[in-house]
């Protein structure tokens, strides 16, 4: 009986996470690269409108989410170019890629206001998805959440064993150091920071067509901040990011069930508890603060510019 | 791209380039504006002449632009000490509104009462509530170390929330229409107004004033050195013997002060009521006008001007040109990248890779 309310009650929880899945997993290569990319919700914001934009005008699922991550992609090349060519600061760069991003996305959305899309297709594997509970728990998603546990495990794959993601952590942790070495430490971080802007964007697409398959301004309402968070939460290792968007997931969807069950709390209140959890978590990683420390890429946020 | 030319570090920073700097940003950012309308099909030199002279060619107008800028210039010049310090508050938004929320409940409790004292009880209710409201997260990057970019922010939707809680629950006007609006303000809730039939308010003087007090303090106080060196060299600072959880707590106080100052004379000065949304955004504008002014009060006091007007530029160009109005944070995001961008010059200059001409290389 349990299983009743169980069931899609994990159901949800994915919806929930897996925005947060791909955000928070390109912003943990990003920060590893030495970058700090504040503008995570401009990028997913961007994503969601294209994306959604897409989907009506074309009806393809796919190419909505094509679109969603070469926004995210082209936002992130403005962060790019600002922060490792042209040496500016890394945290107003960001703040002003997101600021851009709500402003463009809401004017390019304003003709899409009230439009709607069908959403993704479920999974539906014969036989497989038919299986009771356990069919619909691991075989009864969309594509995109397939793609996000991929996309975490090809991560850390390439992080941690692989001989670019090498020189990628080398870049981040001492980026004099790598120059030296001979690694291109520019392009470098600019691959990273565009994988990230993809990622936001496949996160943002992912709001808007999947979680709520409609477009309403502001949508993404501080996910990307959240993920930026979950980064420090996960101390920049991609599984544990996915467990933290899991379990923010899980806090997301505790103020539906509360309604639900006729919890005599104001909706508001509810609200609440993603972004007052988000502080507690922040709190309690950072609190010892020389592991914070050694956790952190070392060049986390500084700019590089080459002498001679 | 990068091949044609190279940056080189100059000797030292150029302090002409501090101050062409935003003046190329703007110049850029109108250059492209029209090429963006132009794009969307609109004749770009009246696209421009709606969006910067229209809203400004009348007294009404002019009203109207200080009244938009009071808020941008009071938080700019609170943000800009903090900024300097290396402190990152960017929940000036969150605390503008519980500053609003401080002063106008004190309104509502008191709002069949006629008192002198009623308005400067809100004013300072007002700044004590945005500097509850940001030493949330100077006590938790003081005492725990957490990064207060991320809890200044989040507790900005948190801010928004208990907006939304007392507008739509116990500070909902009985007499409404169940509109989420709080009662009308008494009169002497009410800031004085300056010109009649337009909005300008002695808020205005409060802003002027507080870029004065913040112009003192930068340049003629021991405190705007300490927050000058703690950014520019934080381990000096520590040698010098400058504690630097106290600048921390000091900068995170004034700017969520500043913007809970804001917020409560938007409420007295120009809206008059508790609304659902109070501000449309100008926690984060003035982030912009921040960095565009300089960090410096003086120079915030013009970039809040300046912003101010894209707003204004935004409303007209929704009724002239039947635009969203969203094209505001277009304009204003498109204008911080472009100063980031030119802001490079300060430091660096651009060098041309010398190739020698073909001509001598054959000699």
């Amino acid at each position: 009986m349990i299983l009743e309310w169980l069931l899609p009650a994990i159901l949800t929880i994915v919806t929930a996470a897996t925005p947060l899945v791909f955000a928070a997993v390109g912003e943990a290569v990003v920060e590893k690269a030495g970058v700090l990319n504040l503008g995570v919700e401009g990028m997913m914001v961007i994503g969601a409108i294209t994306a959604f934009a897409t989907a009506v005008s074309t009806e393809s699922g796919i190419l909505a989410v094509i679109a969603g991550a070469v926004a995210g992609l082209a936002l992130s090349l403005i962060f790019g170019v600002l922060t490792v060519y042209l040496q500016s600061n890394q945290v107003a760069t960001g703040l002003s890629l997101t600021i851009f991003g709500l402003g463009l996305s809401a004017l390019i959305g304003h003709s899409y206001v009230g439009k709607t899309f069908s959403g993704l297709p479920k999974l539906q594997l014969p036989v497989i998805s038919e299986i009771p509970i356990l069919g619909q728990l691991v075989f009864g998603h969309d594509g995109l959440v397939y793609l996000s546990v991929l996309s975490v495990m090809a991560v850390a794959w390439f992080l941690n064993r692989t001989r670019a993601g090498l020189v990628l952590r080398a870049v981040g942790e001492n980026h004099e150091a790598a120059h030296s070495i001979g690694y291109p430490v520019r392009l470098v971080r600019l691959s990273a920071i565009l994988f990230g802007g993809a990622m936001a964007g496949i996160g943002g697409a992912y709001l808007s067509i999947c979680y709520t398959p409609l477009w309403v301004e502001n949508m993404t309402a501080g996910r990307g901040w959240i993920a930026l968070a979950l980064v420090v939460f996960a101390s920049w290792r991609p599984w544990r990011a996915f467990f933290g968007a899991y379990l923010f997931g899980s806090i997301t969807i505790i103020q539906l069930y509360a309604q639900g069950m006729g919890v005599e709390v104001s909706a508001a209140f509810l609200s609440m508890l993603p972004y007052v959890a988000t502080i507690i978590v922040l709190v309690l990683i950072s609190r010892d603060s020389i592991r914070a420390r050694l956790n952190a890429p070392a060049c986390l946020g500084k700019n590089f510019h080459a002498t001679g | 791209m990068l091949a044609l030319f190279k940056l080189e570090r100059r000797p030292e920073t150029s302090r002409a380039m501090v101050y062409c700097s935003p003046l190329i940003a703007v110049v850029l950012t109108v250059f492209t504006a029209m090429i963006m309308f132009s794009l969307l099909g609109v004749d770009p030199v009246k696209a421009i002449t709606v969006f910067f002279i229209e809203p400004i060619s009348s007294v009404d107008g002019i009203a109207e632009l200080c009244v938009k800028a009071t808020p941008l210039i009071l938080i700019g010049v609170g943000l800009s000490l903090g900024f300097k310090a290396d402190v990152w508050n960017i929940g000036a938004e969150g605390q503008l509104i519980i500053g609003a929320l401080s002063g106008g409940g004190l309104a509502l409790a008191f709002y069949d009462q006629e008192s002198i004292f009623l308005l400067p009880a809100m004013l300072v209710f007002g700044i004590l509530g945005g500097m509850f409201w940001a030493a949330i997260p100077a006590f938790l990057k003081t005492r725990y170390n957490t990064n207060e970019i991320l809890t200044s922010l989040m507790l900005t939707y948190v801010g928004l929330l208990v907006l939304s809680y007392l507008i739509h629950g116990p500070w909902k006007d009985p007499d409404g229409q169940n509109f989420p609006e709080s009662r009308l303000f008494h009169e002497s809730a009410l800031l004085p107004i300056l010109i009649d039939e337009t909005r300008l308010n002695l808020g205005w003087f409060v802003a002027l004033l507080v870029v004065a007090l913040g112009w003192v303090l930068v340049s003629r106080h021991v405190i705007g050195f300490q927050i000058k060196v703690v950014g520019m060299a934080a381990m000096a600072a520590s040698f010098a013997g400058f504690k630097e959880k106290k600048l921390v707590w000091l900068t995170l106080l004034v700017s969520g002060g500043c913007a809970g100052l804001a917020g409560v004379i938007e409420l007295s000065g120009a809206i008059g009521q508790i609304v659902p949304s109070i501000s449309p955004g100008y926690g984060f504008t003035a982030i912009i006008v921040a960095f565009l002014g300089r960090l410096h009060p003086v120079g915030v006091f013009f970039a809040g001007l300046l912003m101010a007007l894209t707003y204004l530029g935004g409303d007209s160009a929704q009724i002239s040109l039947n635009m969203p109005n969203a094209v505001t944070g277009v304009f204003q995001g498109m204008l911080l990248f472009f100063l980031l961008a030119s802001d490079v010059l300060i430091r660096y200059r651009f060098k041309f890779s010398q190739s020698p001409p073909m001509s001598e290389r054959q000699q």
